[in-house]
This record gives structure tokens, sequence and C-alpha cells, in this order.
């Protein structure tokens, strides 16, 4: 609890600022070198910077999302690397979330939401006709916003994925398995005497990091996560951010987020979104430091948020 | 003067005494200027409910009072080894003079009877009368009353509130006073009973045969009042019903609720809901006249030996007219388990119908739990389709093809023609109206507080 | 968290797994929503059986089969002594007239058997019919006319091949289907409306019996039921909605009011039979006590219905009014009130189409009884619609079953028209704030 800060990797030392709160800093974002280095004005749309990735596991490419007639997200173009953390951020509504259910294809549950363009994984189409949802959701987990564990015990949630799959036949690898996402989930140890409780029971933050746990569990590639501390106290939030950093590791992992803070400390690419446009993406540091889009460079100072 | 004449004329002058002091109050703006309390209406009000309330009040109390004078008026002209007689011959002796007194039938009644019901006639003009005059003057007082207390400084808006806060109190009380009037009358009629035929011969008994104790001279003797065979008969009609039921009301509301779309939801559902708005009388019928005979035949053709009024043809329509009521209830509670937890078991790859199994279900698992108790409440309760397709004998079996008989259809034979108030008979069907009180109210309070937790978790 | 070693192999593994297993899994979902349908189908066909086999054996009700005899109106039977007196126009035996303009119709029937059998063709309405016609037309005495008269119940069940093929009928039947074919090939049968069954009370008669004094004796108790159970369902809703405080009191009221809701009806029959019979001596059989039975029991329904029309009611409007001075009276009279009505409408119509259809709680109270006379009042004997198909559907006459399927069809119709204008009420009035 008390050394959580030390561990949060940095890629970029400078943006150091932002792991202050915002009452800690002297001042609001500084403006950086003046709007010199900004070169689109706040009428353009296309995407600024690369949106390719050179170890791309999933690829967008001219996506865009209506709820019944009304445009969500347009004429998104973006690769989600290997083993890398990229944060999806901007202003509230701007259609982050809406992007990133597309990703598992759990736009799929809200009536009359379409989805046109290519989203692939590792080359497959995921929007395809034949495409089934299930293994897809098995190969792309998600964690949300809310934390929503089951009414059921602790040790139920983190083995309902893999009893589901079928990911195991006896009743010790259930448990090698739940033990193992657990300690991944860095929640091991604070719940190893009372698995059988409902996980209902435990707080917000470890309810979240249950959560986590119980998408670990089934093994998969990439990781989604929902504004994933929204509902948390700082202390749980830099938690799950240190865990976020270590499963960096294994599991390539998108998060929208509406802490730039956060982004900054836990991702190496970032998005920015604005009403539904993908407005600019980079290198967190270069994004957060030099944006090169009026946009952004508004967002990330506070002009609206 | 007619009774409701009299109502009518009452109401009149409520209407007259509200121009009244509306009038009054609007002189008195015109004559010290506009500083009244209230608007003017108000004060019209005040004199109105003045001059209409304490004249009802004296009706009620009349009318109330009013029979028994009557009758009591009407006894004591006749012949003294007459009224000597027990309570239930005096009742009949009433109802002769009553019927005398109406002279619609029996113009020819014997002239002892027809004295007394000159007598009773006399006694209602007279009574008539006096209320006329009494109520009247009331009303008027009271209009003359609230007349002299309208100045500027009443607060008449005050004093109408009041009163209109008291009269809805006393609505809301009649629910409270219902249930104690249900307890009351079944628990004074049953305790009767009770010093007739032992509560343990009741509560333990395997025997139910009413008819023979009908006569006076037989209490107790050879009757037998035991409500075992009628609570199991019951129950396996209400096992059958939710046999039935809870499995077809709960798949369709799993259905409508997570599978169809909305166009399937909109005419499926109003269509089910039909089921729940037939009378339960053409239930009845339906599975008199079709089912049970279908039953019957059913098993004839494979060698099974079918009552016609069998606890399966009772217990089955009784579990079709159940069916939407299981079904909209679960489909309230299906739908308050929130999307955060479809979303988290979708996204781990559950398909739908896991998701619904796995996880929807148990959370909503409370909530369906206390819909079917109160479905099976309802089933324990129901009685037009029991009457109608049950038998009357009252076998101790669990066999759903036999003949059973249940409470309720009980009550109904117990107390259907003929009442005379102090044969056990009669008094057996307060009995078990007290059972049957009790034990749909175990189960609904149960059941409601199951509902409460449920709805509580999830607000 | 020293075993975080890659899992790629795993990875791929458990794909495969996942891969594996989806068929069965898929196969499972397609059988779990093909349950939820057929739970469906199987509600709906259910409903389709019931209304097509009420439907197949009603409809028929509402025609009688009617046959043409010339009768002679024989100034001797009538009025031998020719004074037209009312009196003697009353009493005399119609009867007979009908009787001998069928005997000529059948001059081959001799056998003393037979003929009654024969007599047994017409309904025994026959002679009220005839009376009927001479006092209102005395100058038909003495004349010849053509007079379509209702057959028996039992001929009209064979007109409308209820009682089977030719080959099944009893000897008795067949004669009378003999007659039933001669008379059709001479045109004196046809089937009209059966106005009797809109317009009488009940009777032991199938031809006679009608619904008429069961529709009226529903109309006054749901007139006592209305007027009471409105009025007092709502002041009840208003006052636990918007004037009570929530304490344990008013906890238990509500607690209460849900219970009552859930009472078995027959429970509700015991209560006015032990209270408004026997200790306010009010009188059995009759619509009022009826009525204030079934107002008990829609009570609550009401209370309920009318508070969750209260709760849709957006607080800023309350603070609205209360914002300009009013008081809390005025608040919900003015303000509330006229918004919630719709609402509070729409559960009393469903309240009181329930109240239509009951009838347990009735039998307690007496309104079962055989009442011809058609009720006139609150007070007078009187039985409810529901109740008259219970009576006619125990009656043993093959003929009361197409009626109680009739009854049954009006008893729908009530109600569908009820529920009909809860629903459009329920739309045209829907508010979303």
């Amino acid at each position: 609890m008390t050394t959580y800060t030390a561990s949060i990797s940095m890629s970029d030392p400078n943006a150091e600022h932002y792991l202050l709160a915002p009452h800690e800093r002297a001042s609001p974002v500084k403006p950086r070198e003046k709007a010199t280095n900004v070169k689109f004005d706040r009428d353009h749309r296309e995407t600024i910077g690369e949106y390719t990735s050179a170890s791309a596991r999933i690829r967008c490419r001219n996506v865009d999302v209506f709820y019944g007639e009304k445009p969500a997200v347009q004429d998104i173009n973006l690769d989600i690397g290997n083993n890398q953390v990229i944060a999806l951020i901007g202003p509230s509504g701007c259609g982050k979330s809406t992007f990133l259910r597309c990703l598992n294809r759990m736009n799929d549950t809200i009536q009359d939401c379409r989805v046109t363009g290519d989203i692939s994984m590792d080359g497959k189409p995921i929007y395809g006709q034949d495409v089934d949802v299930v293994p897809l959701r098995a190969q792309v987990g998600m964690v949300f916003q809310k934390p929503n564990p089951f009414p059921k015990s602790i040790f139920e949630n983190v083995a309902y994925g893999p009893r589901i799959h079928g990911l195991v036949n006896a009743k010790s690898e259930l448990e090698e398995i739940v033990e193992k996402s657990l300690r991944r989930a860095g929640l091991w140890d604070e719940v190893k005497d009372r698995l059988a409780q409902p996980g209902t029971g435990l707080s917000g933050g470890q309810q979240q990091r249950l959560c986590i746990a119980r998408t670990i569990a089934v093994n998969p590639e990439v990781i989604l996560m929902d504004e994933p501390c929204s509902a948390l106290d700082p202390i749980a939030t830099a938690k799950i951010e240190q865990l976020i950093d270590e499963l960096r590791e294994l599991y390539t992992i998108v998060i929208v987020t509406h802490s730039m803070q956060q982004a900054a400390r836990v991702s190496q690419r970032t998005a920015y979104f604005h009403l539904g446009h993908l407005i600019e993406v980079g290198e967190t540091a270069q994004v957060f430091t030099h944006p090169q889009h009026q946009l952004t460079e508004d967002y990330i100072t506070g002009r609206f948020g | 003067m007619e009774k409701s004449n009299l109502l009518m004329l009452i109401v009149l002058l409520g209407v007259a005494a509200y121009y009244r002091g509306t009038h009054r109050a609007e002189s008195l703006i015109a004559k010290n200027g506009p500083r009244l309390h209230s608007l003017p209406g108000f004060y019209g009000y005040y004199m109105a409910l003045w001059s209409t309330l304490p004249a009802l009040l004296v009706m009620v109390f009349w009318q109330l009072g009013e029979g028994h004078v009557m009758t009591a008026g009407a006894l004591a002209v006749l012949p003294e080894e007459m009224t000597k007689a027990d309570a239930s011959q005096i009742s009949l002796l009433i109802n002769d003079i009553r019927n005398a007194a109406s002279e619609s039938t029996y113009a020819q009644a014997n002239p002892v009877i027809q004295a007394a019901a000159d007598r009773y006639l006399q006694l209602g003009r007279q009574s008539n009368l006096l209320l006329t005059i009494l109520s009247l003057c009331v009303s008027l007082v009271g209009a003359l009353f609230a007349h002299r207390q309208i100045k500027p400084t009443f607060r008449a808006r005050n004093q109408v509130e009041k009163v209109l806060t008291v009269s809805l109190v006393s609505c809301a009380l009649l629910a409270i006073l219902t249930t104690v009037g249900i307890v009351l009358s079944v628990l004074i009629e049953s305790v009767r009973f009770f010093q007739m035929v032992p509560v343990t011969d009741f509560i333990f008994g395997l025997k139910w045969s009413p008819q023979i104790a009908m006569r006076s001279d037989q209490v107790g003797s050879s009757g037998a009042f035991g409500a075992i065979p009628l609570v199991t008969g019951t129950l396996l009609i209400s096992l059958v019903a939710m046999i039935v039921a809870v499995p077809i009301g709960l798949l369709s509301a799993i259905y409508l609720s997570e599978y169809s779309g909305p166009r399937f939801r909109s005419t499926a559902k109003p269509l089910l809901e039909i089921l729940a708005g037939i009378p339960t009388v053409v239930y009845g019928f339906f599975a008199a006249l079709v089912v049970a005979p279908f039953i019957r035949d059913l098993g004839t053709s494979v060698g099974l030996d079918v009552s016609s009024e069998s606890a399966l043809a009772a217990g089955l329509v009784m579990g079709i007219m159940i069916i939407p009521f299981v079904s909209s209830l679960s489909d309230d509670f299906i739908n308050a388990v929130p999307q955060s937890l479809r979303d988290g078991a979708y996204a781990l790859g559950a398909t739908q119908s896991e998701t619904i199994r796995q996880v929807v279900m148990p959370a909503a698992l409370p909530g369906v739990v206390g819909g079917i108790l109160l479905a099976v409440s309802r089933a324990i309760g129901e009685t037009m389709i029991v009457v109608m397709a049950a038998g009357l004998s009252a076998n101790l079996t669990f066999n759903p093809l036999a003949a059973v008989t249940t409470v309720t259809t009980q009550i109904v034979t117990l107390l259907v023609g003929d009442q005379e108030f102090d044969s056990p008979k009669t008094l057996a069907a307060f009995a078990l109206g007290l059972v049957l009180f009790l034990l749909t109210l175990a189960l609904n309070i149960l059941a409601l507080r199951i509902v409460r937790k449920y709805r509580e978790q999830y607000e | 968290m020293n075993d975080l070693a890659p899992h790629k192999v795993a990875t791929s593994r458990s794909l495969d797994i996942v891969m594996e297993g989806l068929a069965k899994r898929r196969k499972a979902e397609l059988r779990f929503r093909a349950y939820g349908l057929i739970s469906i189908i199987a509600a709906l066909l259910f409903l389709l059986i019931l209304f097509s086999s009420i439907i197949s054996k009603g409809y028929s009700a509402f025609l009688y089969t009617n046959v043409a005899l010339d009768i002679t109106f024989d100034p001797q039977i009538i009025d031998p002594e020719g004074t037209r007196s009312s009196d003697a126009l009353s009493g005399a035996d119609y009867d007979a007239l009908w009787k001998s303009a069928v005997y000529r119709l059948f001059p081959e029937v001799t056998d003393r058997q037979k003929k009654r059998a024969l007599s047994g063709f017409v309904g025994s309405s026959a002679g009220q019919r005839l009376r009927a016609m001479v006092k209102a037309e005395p100058e038909l005495i003495g004349t010849t006319r053509r007079v379509w008269l209702p057959v028996d119940d039992n001929i009209d069940m064979l007109a409308k091949g209820h009682l089977g093929e030719v080959s099944e009928l009893n000897d008795r039947n067949r004669d009378s289907q003999g007659w039933l074919v001669t008379l059709q090939n001479q045109d004196r049968i046809r089937k009209a409306i059966n106005q009797e069954f809109f317009t009488n009370g009940d009777s032991r008669e199938p031809e006679a019996a009608g619904i008429w004094g069961a529709v009226s004796g529903s109309a006054f108790t749901l007139l006592v039921t209305i007027g009471l159970s409105l009025p007092i369902g709502i002041a009840a809703a208003i006052y636990l909605e918007e004037f009570a405080s929530r304490d344990r009191w008013t906890d238990f009221i509500e607690v209460n009011i849900n219970n009552l809701a859930a009472v078995p009806s027959i429970v509700f029959g015991l209560l006015g039979l032990a209270v408004f019979i026997n200790i306010f001596g009010l009188p059995r059989s009759s619509p009022l006590v009826g009525g204030l039975v079934l107002t008990l029991m829609t009570l609550p329904v009401i209370i309920i219905a009318g508070r969750s029309a209260l709760k849709s009611v957006p607080p800023s409007v309350r603070e609205a009014a209360l914002g300009i001075g009013a008081s809390p009276a005025q608040m919900v009279f003015d303000h509330v009130l006229p918004l919630a009505m719709p609402g509070m409408l729409t559960g009393a119509i469903i309240g009181t189409a329930r109240a239509l259809g009951e009838s347990a709680p009735l039998l307690m109270i007496g309104m079962v009884a055989f009442i011809v006379d058609v009720p006139t009042g609150l007070t007078s004997p009187a039985t409810v619609l529901p109740v008259q198909i219970y009576l006619w559907a125990d009656s043993p006459e093959r003929a009361f079953v197409e009626r109680t399927s009739a009854a049954i069809m009006v008893l729908l119709v009530f109600l569908i028209v009820m529920n009909g204008l809860a629903v459009y009420l329920r739309k045209r009035y829907e508010r979303r704030w």
C-alpha cells in the first residue's frame, strides 16, 4: 500500500507532471512552447499521428458506429499493438467507450447499434458473418466502469469463465487457475481465506480487481478496460494502475480513461477522441507534451473536459 | 320521506350552503377590502361541510339502529309463545314479517304475522318521519353555526383542509379495518365451531364428512371434521398447477425479456396477459367441460383409471390461469437484474443461455421465488376452478388422477344454500376460512418480504 | 508476483479448447431458446383452445330454431263468454291453441305417446307468447295466423346438430328428427335471433333463460363497487403517497394493503357474510352487499395503482406548486392529482374489470340463488353474470351448455371493452417526464 508510487513505470519522464494530483500542481498544465508546434486547427478531423503499429493485434479501418441513425463514432483507423497499453482519452460522449465495445463486439447487446468498416484481429475480421462472439470474447476480455462481480462466491466468480469454456477438467486445475488469476490481479493475499464468501461483499477496489482476475482467468490475449477506476478511490486506483502496468507483459491492453494523469501513467500510446472522431494518436509522452492538434492541446490543458 | 330523497335534499342543502358561504365571504371582501384569510370558496366549503356531514352521520347511525328497533317492536306484538323459540326460528319469523310487510308475495299470511307486519310498517313510517325532521334540523343548525363563524380572520382553508386530511386518513385506515374485519369474522365463528368440535379433531383428523351432522340433534356426534384431506387436496391441485405454471411462465418471461424482438414481445405479451384477465368461472367451465373429459378419455385409452373430476384437470387449468402471473412477475425481476452483470458474463465469452441460466437467474432468484410463493398463495385460494372441476369427495390421496376436494370447494359447499349459524356444518366453513386466511397470509408476508428485499438490493 | 511468466503457448491452447466446446454450447443455446419459444406457444395455444372451444360451443345460442304454426285463435278456447276482459284473456289455455295447430300438421300421428312427444315439439313458452299477442291485439281472436314460435330446447339442439348423427339418436329423438325434416321441407323451420337470451331473466327452461337479469345484477353491483372504491381508493392513495409521513404506522398500512391484494377472494365473501349480512342485517343476495364485498376486494388494487400513478408525477411539479405558496392540499388537488388521474383511472378500470369477473365471494353472500325477476334496485335479490355462468354450467340440460358459453362470450366482450378502455387511456395520456 505504501510503495505503489514507486513502481509506476513512466515511459516519458516529462510526463511526471501528471503524476501529481491537480491541487499539487503549481498551475494547470503549462502551455509548452506556446502554440508553435500545434499544426492543426480545431476544424481538422483527420487523424493526426501514426495510427498503424508494426505489431498490430487488432487493426481497425474506417470504422463507423451508429445508434439507430445517429453516428456515434466516425471513420476510425487505429491499430492496437501487441503487449502495449493504449489509452483512449477524450471528453464525455466522444465515442471512446463505444469504440472500445466494438473490439469484442459488446455492442451486439445494444439494440439498433450498427458497426461498419473493418475490424480484424490477427488478420481475421471480427465482424464477419460467420464469426462466433464466444471465442472472440474469450480472446478479448473486458473490464467495466463499475465493478460488476456476479452474485456468487469469490471463487465462483473467477472460476466461472474457465468453467463455461471447459478450460479445465479437474477441480485441482480449477483451483490452480483461480489462485493464479487472483495472484496476478493482486488480490490473492486479501481473499485467500474467504474464497467462499460472496464477491459482492468486497470493497469497490477489491471488486474491480476481482473482475480483472475473472477476466484473466479465461486467458485472454487482449483486455479492454472501460474507465476501470472511475468508481474507485485514489488508493484503489493506484493499485489498479500498478496492476495494469504489470499485466502489460502478458496482455495487450486498451484502456478508456477520463483521467489524463492515468493515461500518462499507464499507457505507451494514447489516442484522443473528439465528438466521434479520432483526432490524434501517438506515443503517450509525445501526445501529452507536443500535441499536434489544437483540440488535443485544448483538452490536455484543461480548456474543456 | 324516502331515505334516498332525504339524502338528495341534504346534498342540495350542502350546495346551497356552499353558495351562501362563498357569497358571504365575497360580501365581506366588498365591505372590508381583500383581507380575508382564505379564498371565498373555502368559506363556502366550510359551510357546506357543516351543513352535510353531521346530518349524514345522523342518517348513518339511524340506519344502523333502525332495523333492530323495528323488528323488536314488531316481535313485541306477537304472542309470547311465538317469540320464545330459538334464534333460528326467530330469524325465520322476522323473515316472514318482512315478507308480509313488503306484501309482494304472501298476501295470505296469518293474521298474527300480518299484525306484526303492520306494526313493523308503522314503526318504519314513524322512524322515517323522525329521521327527516332530525337530520334536516341538524343540517340547518350546522349551516347556521358555520355561517356565524365566517369572519375575515377566520381560517376557513385550514379547517376545510383538516376535514379533508381526516377523511383521507380514514380512507387509508379502511384497509386495516378490512383486515381486522376479516380476522374477527372468521375467528369468532371459528371459536364457536371449536366449542363444538375439538381443535385437534379439526387439525389432525383424517376424515371429512360434514354432511352427516346436518341435523341439529346430531351436533358433533357423527360428523367428521378432519381438515387433513382438504389441505392435502388443496396442496395436490396447487402442486399440479405450479408444475404447469412455473416452467411455462418462467421460460416465457425469459424468452420475452432476453430473446424476442420488440415486435414479437409487443404482441405476445398482451396476448399472454389476456389469460390473466379471463374470469375464473370461465376457466372452471373450461376445466369441467373440455379438459376433464379429455384427460379421462386419454387415461382410459392407455388403460388408466382416471376420475372424471381429477385433480390433474383442475390443477392443469389452474396452472394455465397462473402462467401470466408467474411470467409477468418474473419479467419484472429479470429486468431488474442490472445490465452490467449480463455484460460481465458476455465479456467472458458466455453464451446468452449461459448468461441467463448462470448469472441472471441466480441474481433474480430471490425475486422469482417470492413471485412463485405469491402464485402458490393464489392457487391455494382459487375457488371457482376447483368448485366446478374438482369433486367433493374428500380423499386422502396424492394421486393426481383421483378426485380430491379443496378447502375453498368445501367452504362454498357448506355455505351455499340454507345456513344455520349454530350448526357445526356452517361454522366449519369459517374454520376452513381461517385456515385458508392464515395459510395465504403466511405465504404472502413471506413472499412480499422476499420481494421487497430483492427490490432494495438493486435500487 | 513471481509467477508472471508468459503464457503464449497456453493461450493458443485455450482458444483451441474454447473452439472445441463451441458446437455443443451453441446447441445448448438453441435448445434453451426453443424451450422459451415452446413455452410461449404452449400458453398461447391454451388461450386459443379456450377461446375456440367456448366460441364453437356458444355461438349457436344467439340463434334459436322457430317453427311456423297456423294458429287458429279460437274464441271458444280464449274467451268463450265474449267479454274480452283482461282477466279472461290472461287466464285462457293458450297451450291448447298451439297444440291443436301442431296436431293438424301431423294428422297421421294418433298414438297417444307419440302425440305427447309431438306436443313437446314446441317450447313451453309458446303459450305465453300467444297470450302476449292476444292481449296486445284482441282483434286476432277468431282469425287464423301463421305464427313463428320457438321449438322445444331439445328440438333446437337437434336442429343445430348438437345431439349427434341421426344413427346415434334414441327413438324419441328420431321421431322428432323426422318431423323436423318434414317441417323443414315445408319451409316452416327457421333460425332467428334469440332475443329472449338478451332480454329475459333466468329460467329453468333453457329456451326462456336469458342473461338480462344477471347483466343488470352485475350493473347494480358494479355501480356500488365503483361508487365506493374509486373515491375511497383514490383518497387512500393520496394520503399514503402525499400526506403520510414515512413511519412504522404508514409502513403497517402499506403491508396491510399489499397483503389484502393477495388475500383469496372467497375470504372477502366470508367477511361479507359475517359482517354485512349477519351483523348489519343488509339484505342477502342483494347487489348492495355484493358491491360492498367487491369494493373491499378492489380497493387494494386501486390504491396500489393510484400510488404508482402519483409516484410517477415528478417532484418538480410539487416543488413548483409549493414554491408559489400553495398549501399541500392545494398542491395535491390542483396540480398533482390532475396529472395522475389517467393512471389512477386505468388502475380503477382494471380493478373493476376484475370485480366484474369475480364470482367466489358472491356465492358466499347468496347471490347464487335462482332468481327469475330482473332486479330493480340495489336491494332486490339478484345474481351477476359470472355467477349465472356458474349456475348454468351446473344445469343438466344439454341446451344450457351453449347458453353458458354464450354468456361467457358476453362477459368476455364486457371485459375486453373495459380493458381496451384502460389501454386506450394509458396510451392517450401516457406521459414521459
